[in-house]
């Protein structure tokens, strides 16, 4: 069945659809529309799930954390400031290998105060030791949400699922909505394999040695590692029912491309429609979509980059005193290609705060790309902010 | 693809208005996409709304700088902020207003004015109060009459579908301004052609 929905609805549906059995959620704007429609499906009996309201993103959290470990299947969403206050307990969710999902609707980080989007709430949780995956259309957010409890179940880590406020939250498109039995055949009930259980007593959170901690982190690196190779599984699986596929990266129009956009979030559509329209005057640019940055896709970028003369990575985001956070990221992953196939990374600040990407800003970002590959220059040592005042 | 603004005012409905008109478009397998402008709202405060319609995809994920048409829930915004900011020549302007359309001079130099009563409308049948009438149904109503984009039956399904309560009168509501609207002679800026071919559509 399509219905026209917007994003926070989509995530709310999706969640629905998992037959999530707790959802425990404080209310901050952009997000609040996902926790609303949440909790009249609860007081409707659409859904048979136990909706707790807490006094704080910390709570919310800490509520998910001891559902999760008594085997329930867990959700709560949040923004911005609600992130940045669940930031201690993300640590538990992560390092406690539970696999609650969140949805985080991207908002800029006051001061000042600013409830639009850019990346910097989600980037600055990186290593909390959550799985992060940022979504492009409503239909990708109903998705990947359902596929997100798959995953987080599949090697026991929490994974956030990412969206960008307004151009997305609010932004109201046809979705198409999977039919429960389908969502049913696709995603079992959990089964915990570690649980709190009164007839088989455990210890949790319990103090650990030098003598035992870092093997505990080895096995959450395995874990990451390991959600690379199943999300493709599980990308494939959804694909074959439903006929969507949503991989961790996808390349666009690469074929031949002497440019390639990197984007991630909402950017990536439009920058389809730039590419769109360049290659239908000749020029050879395409794109290529990151949804997956945690665990960062360093195999699959590697062959979707190399060989290419330049890449012009578009960030909504800056981590203050160093640049674009996907751009540092890409670079570091492409060090080691032989320097032939090495691309140029040219990295743009975009976008923050809310501030409108639209196809003359990415245009913009081609054209400098464009001017420093013509020159034969390096890169600039700092990424370029792009769509700022003088 | 066609772009349109929706300009109101905090409470009137025009968030919920282009929610409407986007279920209808996709009533009729459009490619749709209808968003708030991103802000901080307030009650009777002005506030806008748009909309994206296409036969092809939309990948478009900015905001609306130039649109086609408008549609104005309240007339005095027309003074209070510039509702034209961007719209294109010859651009469609929809008002709610109990005035004709050659009292507007300003606006029917560049654009194709066209107004509809329909805070009236909407008393009549009892949306909202006289101080606070609901307008939103009513002039989707006479938008679909006048813009020839979509069928005034998708609209009522839309409205059926979309508003949580007294659907018969918002319906109602929708067909009276159609009606008035067809009923009034359009005026058309002196020596400027409409941008649109208006499509005559069939209505049941």
């Amino acid at each position: 069945m399509k219905k026209v929905m917007m994003g926070n609805h989509a995530v709310s549906w999706g969640v629905k659809l998992a037959r999530t059995e707790v959802i425990a959620a404080y209310p901050i704007t952009p997000q609040t529309q996902v926790v609303e429609a949440l909790s009249e499906m609860c007081s409707s009996g659409e859904l048979a799930a136990r909706f707790i309201k807490v006094e704080s993103e910390h709570s919310a959290m800490a509520a998910c954390i001891g559902a999760s470990a008594t085997g329930a299947r867990a959700f709560t969403a949040t923004s911005s400031q609600g992130l940045a206050l669940m930031h201690e307990v993300l640590h538990w969710a992560g390092g406690g290998r539970l696999p609650i999902v969140m949805a985080n609707v991207n908002r800029a980080l006051a001061p000042a105060w600013n409830v639009w989007t850019d990346q910097n709430d989600s980037l600055s949780q990186r290593d909390t030791g959550w799985i992060q995956l940022y979504c492009e259309s409503n239909q990708e957010v109903l998705d990947t949400t359902i596929q997100a409890f798959k995953l987080a179940e599949a090697v026991d880590l929490p994974v956030m699922v990412v969206l960008d406020a307004f151009y997305l939250s609010h932004t109201s498109e046809p979705v198409d909505i999977p039919d429960q039995e389908a969502v049913d055949a696709f995603l079992p009930r959990r089964v915990a394999r570690v649980k709190m259980d009164v007839n088989d007593p455990r210890s949790f959170g319990a103090l650990a040695t030098p003598a035992v901690y870092m093997e505990m982190r080895l096995r959450q690196q395995e874990a990451m590692e390991l959600a690379r190779v199943t999300y493709d599984e599980i990308v494939e699986e959804w694909g074959g029912m439903f006929g969507r596929r949503n991989g961790a990266i996808e390349s666009y129009h690469a074929e031949g491309a002497e440019i390639l956009l990197v984007t991630s979030g909402t950017i990536t559509s439009t920058s389809r429609h730039v590419v769109n329209e360049l290659r239908a005057r000749g020029e050879k640019v395409g794109l290529v979509k990151v949804k997956m940055f945690r665990p960062f896709p360093t195999e699959a970028l590697r062959v979707a980059l190399a060989g290419v003369p330049h890449v012009a990575v578009l960030d909504r985001n800056i981590s203050p005193g160093h640049g674009g956070i996907f751009a540092e990221e890409i670079r570091s992953a492409l060090y080691d290609l032989a320097p032939e196939r090495r691309p140029r990374v040219h990295g743009y600040i975009v976008g923050l705060g809310g501030r409108d990407v639209t196809p003359a800003v990415i245009e913009d970002c081609l054209a400098r790309t464009r001017a420093a590959a013509g020159a034969g220059n390096t890169p600039e040592r700092e990424d370029l902010w792009v769509g700022v005042k003088s | 693809m066609r772009e349109l603004r929706i300009h109101g005012r905090g409470g009137q409905g025009a968030v919920v208005a282009s929610k409407i008109l986007a279920a209808a478009l996709f009533r009729e397998s459009r490619s749709v996409q209808s968003f708030p402008a991103f802000g901080v709202e307030r009650r009777g405060a002005p506030v806008a709304a748009f909309l994206r319609v296409s036969d092809t995809p939309i990948l478009l994920r900015c905001e609306v700088t130039a649109p086609d048409d408008l549609i104005v829930l309240d007339p005095t915004l027309i003074v209070a902020v510039d509702v034209t900011q961007g719209l294109k020549p010859g651009g469609m302007i929809l008002i709610n207003s109990e005035r004709a359309p050659e009292t507007y001079p300003k606006l029917t130099d560049r654009f194709h004015v066209i107004t509809v009563d329909a805070g009236g409308i909407a008393m009549r049948h009892g949306l909202g109060s006289r101080t606070q009438p609901i307008v939103n149904t009513a002039i989707l109503g006479a938008f679909a009459r006048c813009s020839g984009l979509v069928s005034l039956d998708s609209i009522c399904a839309a409205i059926q579908e979309e508003v949580p309560g007294r659907a018969a009168q918002n319906v109602a509501a929708a067909r009276e301004a159609a009606e008035a609207v067809a009923a009034s002679e359009v005026a058309q800026p002196a020596g400027l052609a409409s941008r649109y071919s208006r499509v005559e559509v069939k209505h049941a």
